[in-house]
């Protein structure tokens, strides 16, 4: 399921076109080299003794068209992939865009040209004319699918190193809120304080600090686990946060039954609480009290986390600073970025969690 | 006699400062506070030597608690992990304790600062002129009387120069800070808050229109009414920020 998310995800940023810098030079290009053709027609039906307003009006009909049909099929070709089937495709294509510029061709020069021996040329050399037309068409044809080719493998190389990057990111990101230096150091240090006059909790605090980091180091965290076992493992960082701030910090766990046995990726609520904690303990002096609640809701389970917080002084905006992790692994996991939402409210801020139930 | 005041939101921290203490039988511990308000309360009270400072604090950090102090005492940062201080310790050649430290450790810290008091206040003096703490982008900490004020940027009307200080206008009125208008512009964000004039730093948000004063100067009309004078470089800039 991850791996689907993030391919989601990943389509989501790169589904644009490289942009199209040259496109004025191409068409230029495109139009010198008609030009060419159409010189190089004037000089061989003045050579045969046609005058030169024939031989430019000829030129001009001739190339146009076919600068036309050159045009049609390179932009009925951006459409579709390069492949064994669409080789075939073209070149039917092309055989019948020839046929049509041919009558296209006779059509509107026999009504601006009215010379027997003009009429009697063309149609003279109209297998010459045709072959010449389909050879430029079949040559634009290639051109154009070897430039989408080349674009594509540029597009899917980009794409490739983008999700590297992407995943190299989260990696990092994981790491480091693994790792919560100031967490882990802080209850070190209070582990050193407690040594000497309550031995016991010190030991127990090792205890349980060991218990979460291996909890922590060891999940995978595309794996789904149930709530109950999630908030076992919170339960130990609530313990530990509380020899730290017990003065300060309450917690009220609310859990429908229901929702006991529901899933959720594993290590997603602990991020979350342990930003409500912060936000509350370092934006107020009081006492505080974070209150976790679940239940399902349909065919969603439903986790609320609040803490309160200063209205008058706070300076916090946006989702809070721990948060944002959270919302990138919902968004890799469900491809949703509506699954985690904050508010605040009469000096409360209530962060609200939505898991999918029904892809577990 | 070194009396010290303990500065810590966590009470075990202190046990443990307190209790590395008592090898050092000239030091007596006159107080323990739990955050900065307590701890700026507990300073101006007892006038301590010396103070043991933790830098992520409710409220207000560390830095911001000194800076609110008049003449601050002696101090020692214990912190347990913040990159960003422990860069402006280094810069500054400060000693800190990193939690959780041994007692040598602290013993170290303890005989720097008996061997060099005086020097290490100037170290310190030094380092809250300079630092630009992430903090600061999003409040600015002052003093009404003997009450703390957290006043949050987007309701800075604007920063006026005066003297050594600087009057942080809001609806409240102004307050003072010690700190330069260099400071401010470096910190605040430049798309917010404008240097319309050497001594003027402007809320944009509360700009609602400039008029001209002569015939080459302009003011800048506020929504509390105040008229703020715009330099002509000022006025420049505030017209490059409003695209006009």
């Amino acid at each position: 399921m991850n791996s689907e998310g993030t391919i989601k995800l990943v389509n989501f940023h790169f589904g644009m076109a490289t942009p199209q810098l040259s496109f004025f030079k191409i068409i230029l290009v495109y139009l010198a080299w008609w030009v060419f053709w159409g010189a190089d027609q004037v000089y061989l039906l003045v050579r045969n003794g046609f005058d030169l307003n024939t031989a430019i009006t000829d030129a001009i009909v001739t190339q146009g068209i076919f600068a036309m049909a050159g045009y049609v099929i390179n932009t009925s070709m951006h459409s579709y992939r390069p492949s064994g089937k669409n080789a075939l495709y073209i070149i039917i294509w092309s055989i019948a865009l020839t046929y049509i510029c041919m009558y296209l061709q006779r059509e509107t020069l026999y009504r601006i040209i009215e010379e027997d021996a003009y009429r009697a040329s063309f149609e003279n050399s109209v297998i010459i004319r045709a072959a010449f037309g389909w050879l430029m068409i079949m040559l634009v044809a290639v051109l154009t699918w070897a430039w989408v080719y080349v674009k594509e493998k540029q597009e899917s190389e980009e794409r490739r190193n983008e999700a590297v990057k992407l995943a190299r990111e989260a990696e990092l990101t994981t790491l480091r809120q693994q790792l919560q230096p100031h967490f882990l150091f802080n209850s070190l240090n209070s582990i050193s304080a407690l040594v000497m006059t309550q031995p016991e909790q010190a030991r127990k605090m090792v205890q349980q600090l060991s218990d979460f980091l291996r909890g922590t180091i060891r999940k995978d965290d595309k794996v789904l686990v149930t709530l109950e076992e999630e908030l076992t493992h919170l339960q130990l960082y609530l313990d530990i946060e509380k020899v730290r701030f017990g003065h300060r910090l309450k917690t009220e766990i609310k859990i429908d039954e229901a929702a006991q046995q529901k899933k959720i990726p594993s290590l997603l609520l602990q991020p979350v609480v342990e930003n409500a904690i912060k936000f509350g303990l370092y934006d107020t002096t009081g006492e505080i009290t974070i209150v976790i609640s679940a239940r399902t809701d349909g065919p969603m389970l439903e986790i609320e986390v609040t803490n309160p917080f200063d209205e008058a002084t706070s300076t916090r905006t946006g989702t809070g600073f721990g948060l944002s992790g959270v919302q990138r692994r919902l968004d890799l996991l469900f491809s949703r970025n509506d699954l985690l939402k904050t508010s605040r409210n009469s000096g409360i801020f209530t962060t609200v969690l939505r898991i999918p139930q029904s892809a577990a | 006699m070194t009396r010290t005041i303990l500065i810590d939101d966590e009470p075990l921290a202190r046990t443990l400062v307190r209790e590395y203490l008592q090898s050092h039988p000239t030091f007596e511990v006159i107080a323990e506070c739990g955050d900065g308000f307590e701890g700026v309360k507990a300073i101006a009270q007892h006038k301590p030597d010396l103070i043991f400072l933790d830098i992520q604090m409710p409220k207000i950090n560390g830095f911001e608690m000194l800076e609110l102090l008049e003449s601050p005492p002696g101090v020692i940062f214990t912190t347990a992990f913040d990159e960003y201080a422990m860069q402006a310790f280094e810069r500054h050649a400060i000693d800190y304790l990193l939690k959780p430290f041994s007692k040598d450790r602290f013993d170290k810290a303890i005989a720097k600062w008996k061997s060099q008091g005086q020097k290490q206040n100037e170290h310190t003096a030094e380092l809250l002129n300079s630092i630009s703490q992430p903090e600061e982008r999003t409040r600015i900490v002052v003093k009404k009387g003997s009450n703390l004020v957290i006043l949050p940027v987007q309701t800075v009307f604007y920063i006026e120069a005066f003297d050594d200080y600087v009057k942080v206008h809001t609806k409240d009125g102004f307050f003072l800070k010690k700190k330069t208008m260099a400071h401010y512009e470096k910190v605040l964000d430049p798309a917010q808050f404008i240097r319309v004039h050497r001594s003027y730093l402007l809320n944009l948000q509360e700009l609602t229109r400039i008029e001209p004063l002569t015939k080459d100067s302009h003011v800048a009309l506020l929504k509390s009414g105040v008229r703020v004078p715009l330099s002509e470089a000022g006025f420049a800039k505030l017209r490059g920020v409003l695209g006009i």
